[in-house]
C-alpha cells in the first residue's frame, strides 16, 4: 500500500517507539500536521516557541533515557530550534529534531521561509539529513534514531522539503541499519583493562570521577560495585550527579568550579584518577596543566576523541562503561583505602563552612533546595543556569540516575521550564521540581501555557533574587563590585501565574518554606512558588576561571554559618 | 610538522562541508585538501595535509572518525608513500626566452603543455618540494598564473588505505544519493 511522506514520517516514529512529539506548525509542515489525527499513538504537544519544544525533547530524553523528538516548520521555526540542538550536542542527549523546508524546486532559491537549516545545524549535531526523496524517509528515520541513541548519544536533525511529505511510495521499514562509517565502541581492549587494573591495585590514594557517561550508559550499578570493590571514593561532575547515590559512603559529591573543598583537594592529591564517562571538561577540572599532573589518569570513554583532548591519559580505555566496568571489576583486587577516606573526611570537617547553608533568618536558596530534597527525595529536579543551579548541585541529595536534569555544557538559561515539562511528560504521576532562576524563568515562560494545555503538574520554584545572580557574583568578585546590567525589576510572578490559571504561592520567610513545598506538592496542577530569596548570596567554594582545583577559594569564614 | 591524512568518505552532498567545518571549528590548519572518486563506488578519497604536532594529528583523526560519513582514516606520515601534486604555471616568455624555460622544464622533468607568443603553460607532477623549486626557478621570467592541486598520496607496496566493507546496492543508493536532487522534473510547485 502506498503512503504519503507525512504518513511515513509518523509511521516511522511509531516504529521507533516515539509516543510524543513537541512541535509547532507552519506552512511547510502542514501536510504532516494534516495527518497527525490519523496516528493517535503519536501525541503532539503544541509548544509556544520552538526553543521550548527543543528543551522539552531534551528533558524528556534525560528523564526517560529514550529518544526525545521536536518538530518545527522551515525558516524561523527551524532556526528557533538551534539553541536546543546545540544544548543536546554539548550534553550528549539522544534527540531527534525534525524540520520542514520549502519544496524541492525552491531549495536554494531563497524561497519564502527558506533557511539552509542543515547547513546551520551541521556543526551542532551528531548527524543531519536533507531528505530529497519520499523513498528515503523511512530509512533516514531508522538510521537517524540509531545514530542518536547509540554510542555517544546526541542530536540528529532531519530536514524534509514540503513536497516530499506529499509524494507517495510504499512504506518499507528497514530490517536493520548498517553504516560503515559508524561503529560505536563496545568492550574495552583487554590489554588496556589489565594495565588499568594493575595501576588501580597499586594505588594508595585513588579517586573516581563519575561522569554523565555512567548515566547515559545506564551503568550506575556497575559504578557502585566497582567503587565498593576497590574502596575508591567517587566524585561526580555536575552531569554525573546521581550516578552513585549521594548517601553512599563512597560518594563525595561534585568537583569543579563550584565543587566542594574536599572533592577538589581529593582530586588534586590523588595518585590515581579514574575518569569514567566524563569528558574532562574545564569546569570540572580547572586549569588543565595543573590538574594533578603527577597522578596516573585512567580514562574510560566511548568516544576516543575525548582521550588526550584536554589532559593526557596514561591508560585510555575506549568502550561502553556498561561493558568496560564489569571487565575492570573482574580484573581488580578487593581493596580499601581507609586512611585516604579519613584524610578527605577530615578536610570536609575542617572546611565545612565553605559550603554551608546559611543558618541565619535570611531566606536562602541553599535552605530551600535542601528542604525540597529532604521532603521530596525521589523528585526529579530540573534547574536553570546560574547560582541556583550550583546550589541545587551542592545541596540536593541525588540518589538515582536521571534525577538531576540540567544544562551543563552549553549552560542555557531558560532550559528549566520547558525541560521540566518534558521530564514530567516522561514521568507522569511523579514529582518534578523546576528550580528556576528569576532570569532564566523569563526566557521561556511562554511554556506555562503549554503546561496548562498538556496538564503537566510541574512544581516551579522561582529563586527570585532580583539579579542575574551568577553574573552579579562575578562582577562582585572579579570586577570590583561594578554591577552592570544585572539587577532586574521582576514582574509580579503571582499575577503572572494567575494570567495562565496556574496556582501560585509567595514565600518571603524561612518559616514558610516547608508549608509552601507541601502545598505545591499537594496541588494537582502546575504550581509556581515565588521564593523571594536573599539578593546577594554567593556560591562557595569557587575555583576562579583559569585557576587550578587546588586553588579553590573558600567562603569568607562566618560564625553564623554551619554545615549539617 | 606536515602530516598526510587520507580519509575515505561517503560521496554525499555536504560531506566536504562537514570536513571543512570540522577543521575550521577545531582550529586545525589545512595546507591542502584534494578530493576525488576511488576504486569503490560511492566512496571518495580525501587527502588532507595538516600542519601540527602529534597531538593535533591524533585529534584530527579521531574527530574525523566521529563524522558519520567518514568511513576510514589513515595517517600516511609514517608510511613509505608516493606523494604527488600537479602544478600548472603560466609563465611570461617570449620567443627568445623560450629555450631557457624549456631547459628548466627538462631539468625538473616537467612538461610544456601550451605555448603562445608571450607565454607558456608548464605542467609538473612531483612532490611539493620539487614543484616549489621549479616555481622558484620560473619566477624570474614572471609568473602570470599558478595553480596547484594539493597533495595526493598512496602507500608503497601491497598495503592500501581502501575500505574493507562494501555496502548492498540498496544501502549504496541511500548513502550515495540521499540529499541529492532527483533527476528530471519535480512533480510539485510550492505555494
Ligand atoms: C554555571 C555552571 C557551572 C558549572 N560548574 C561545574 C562544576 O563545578 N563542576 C562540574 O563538574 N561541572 C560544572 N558545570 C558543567 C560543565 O560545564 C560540564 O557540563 C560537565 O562537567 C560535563 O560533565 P561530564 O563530562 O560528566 O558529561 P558530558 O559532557 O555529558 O560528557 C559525557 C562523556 O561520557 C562519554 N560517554 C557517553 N556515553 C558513554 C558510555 N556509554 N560509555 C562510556 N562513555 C560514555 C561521552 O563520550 C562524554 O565524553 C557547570 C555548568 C554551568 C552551566
Ligand atoms: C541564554 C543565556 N544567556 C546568558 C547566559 C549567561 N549567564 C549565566 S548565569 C546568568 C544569570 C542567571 O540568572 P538567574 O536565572 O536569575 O539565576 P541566578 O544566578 O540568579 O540564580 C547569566 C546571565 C546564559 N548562561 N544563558
Ligand atoms: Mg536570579
Amino acid at each position: 500500500m502506498k503512503m504519503s511522506g507525512a504518513d511515513i514520517v509518523l509511521e516511522s516514529l511509531k516504529r521507533l517507539g516515539v509516543d510524543v512529539v513537541f512541535g509547532y506548525p507552519g506552512g511547510v509542515v502542514l501536510p504532516l500536521y494534516d495527518r497527525l489525527p490519523a496516528h493517535p499513538e503519536v501525541r503532539h504537544i503544541l509548544v509556544r516557541h520552538e526553543q521550548g519544544g527543543g528543551h522539552m525533547a531534551e528533558g524528556y530524553a534525560k528523564a526517560s533515557g529514550r529518544l526525545g523528538v521536536a518538530l518545527a516548520t522551515s525558516g524561523p521555526g527551524a532556526t528557533n530550534l538551534v539553541t536546543a540542538i546545540q544544548d543536546a550536542m554539548m550534553d550528549s542527549l539522544p534527540t531527534l529534531f525534525v524540520t520542514g523546508n520549502v519544496a524541492r524546486n525552491l531549495l536554494g532559491k531563497d524561497g519564502f521561509q527558506e533557511a539552509d537549516i542543515t547547513g546551520i545545524t551541521m556543526p551542532a549535531v551528531k548527524h543531519n539529513y536533507l531528505v530529497m526523496r519520499v523513498e528515503d524517509i523511512a530509512y533516514t528515520f531508522a538510521e537517524g534514531a540509531y545514530i542518536a541513541t547509540t554510542g555517544r548519544p546526541g542530536p540528529v536533525h532531519i530536514d524534509i522539503p514540503k513536497d516530499v511529505f506529499i509524494e507517495e511510495t510504499e512504506f518499507v521499514w528497514p530490517e536493520k541499519v548498517s553504516i560503515r562509517g559508524y561503529k560505536p565502541a563496545t568492550t574495552g581492549h583487554p590489554g588496556q583493562v589489565k594495565k588499568a587494573a594493575e595501576i588501580i591495585d597499586a594505588a594508595e590514594r585513588p579517586i573516581i570521577i563519575g561522569g554523565h557517561g555512567v548515566i547515559l550508559g545506564n551503568a550506575h550499578d556497575e559504578l557502585r560495585r566497582f567503587a565498593e570493590k576497590t574502596g575508591t571514593p567517587v566524585l561526580n561532575t555536575l552531569l554525573g550527579l546521581g550516578s552513585i547515590p549521594r548517601d553512599h559512603v563512597l560518594s563525595y559529591g561534585m568537583l569543579g568550579m563550584h565543587g566542594s573543598y574536599e572533592a577538589n583537594h581529593a582530586a588534586s592529591n590523588a595518585d590515581v584518577i579514574i575518569g569514567i564517562g566524563n569528558r574532562m571538561d574545564d569546569r570540572a577540572l580547572g586549569r588543565f596543566a595543573d590538574f594533578n599532573p603527577t597522578a596516573k589518569l585512567i580514562h574510560i570513554d566511548i568516544d576516543p576523541a575525548e582521550h588526550n583532548k584536554n589532559v593526557p591519559a596514561h591508560v585510555p580505555i575506549v568502550g561502553d562503561v556498561k561493558l568496560v566496568l564489569p571487565q575492570l571489576i573482574e580484573a581488580v583486587s578487593q581493596n580499601s583505602h581507609v586512611d585516604w577516606l579519613h584524610w578527605i573526611d577530615d578536610l570536609r570537617q575542617a572546611h565545612g563552612h565553605s559550603m554551608a547553608v546559611p543558618s541565619g533568618p535570611e531566606l536562602s536558596v541553599q535552605h530551600i533546595v535542601r528542604r525540597i530534597s529532604e521532603m521530596s527525595p525521589d523528585a526529579t529536579i530540573v534547574t536553570g543556569v546560574g547560582q541556583h543551579q550550583m546550589w541545587a548541585a551542592q545541596h540536593m541529595k541525588f540518589t538515582r540516575p536521571h534525577q538531576l536534569i540540567t544544562s551543563g555544557g552549553l549552560g542555557t538559561m531558560g532550559f528549566e521550564v520547558p525541560a521540566a515539562l518534558g521530564a514530567q511528560v516522561a514521568r507522569p504521576g511523579e514529582t518534578v521540581w523546576a528550580i528556576c532562576g528569576d532570569g532564566g524563568f523569563q526566557m521561556t515562560l511562554q511554556e506555562l501555557a503549554t503546561m496548562v494545555d498538556a496538564r503537566t503538574p510541574v512544581k516551579m520554584a522561582i529563586m527570585n533574587n532580583g539579579y542575574l545572580g551568577m553574573v552579579r557574583q562575578w562582577q562582585e568578585l572579579f570586577y570590583q563590585d561594578n554591577y552592570v546590567s544585572v539587577a532586574m525589576t521582576q514582574p509580579d510572578f503571582l499575577k503572572l501565574a494567575d494570567a495562565y490559571g496556574i496556582h501560585a504561592i509567595r514565600v518571603t520567610e524561612k518559616e514558610q518554606v516547608d508549608d509552601a513545598i507541601r502545598e505545591a506538592e499537594g496541588h494537582a496542577g502546575p504550581v509556581i512558588v515565588d521564593f523571594q530569596v536573599q539578593a546577594e548570596g554567593n556560591v562557595w567554594p569557587m575555583v576562579p576561571a583559569g585557576a587550578a582545583l587546588k586553588e579553590t577559594v573558600e567562603a569568607p569564614r562566618d560564625a553564623s554559618e554551619v554545615r549539617s | 610538522m606536515k602530516h598526510t591524512v587520507v580519509a575515505l568518505v561517503e560521496d554525499r552532498p555536504g560531506v566536504l562541508n562537514r570536513v571543512a567545518s570540522l577543521f575550521r571549528r577545531r582550529g586545525f590548519n589545512i595546507d591542502s585538501l584534494a578530493v576525488g572518486t576511488t576504486e569503490e563506488q560511492g566512496i571518495s578519497r580525501m587527502t588532507i595535509v595538516v600542519d601540527g604536532g602529534a597531538g593535533i594529528v591524533e585529534q584530527v583523526e579521531k574527530q574525523l572518525y566521529k563524522l558519520i560519513d567518514v568511513v576510514k582514516v589513515s595517517d600516511l606520515t609514517k608510511e613509505e608513500a608516493v606523494i604527488r601534486e600537479l602544478v600548472l604555471v603560466k609563465v611570461r616568455c617570449n620567443r627568445e626566452q623560450r629555450r631557457d624555460v624549456l631547459d628548466l622544464v627538462d631539468i625538473f622533468r616537467a612538461q610544456a603543455v601550451d605555448v603562445s607568443p608571450s607565454s607558456m603553460i608548464i605542467q609538473s607532477v612531483a612532490d611539493e618540494d620539487r614543484n616549489d623549486a621549479l616555481i622558484e626557478n620560473l619566477r624570474p621570467f614572471g609568473i602570470r598564473e599558478l595553480t596547484r592541486t594539493g597533495r595526493v598520496a598512496m602507500v608503497r607496496g601491497a598495503k592500501t588505505t581502501a575500505v574493507n566493507e562494501s555496502e548492498s546496492a540498496e544501502l549504496q543508493r541511500f548513502h550515495h544519493d540521499s540529499g541529492r536532487r532527483p533527476e528530471g522534473d519535480l512533480p510539485f510547485v510550492s505555494d
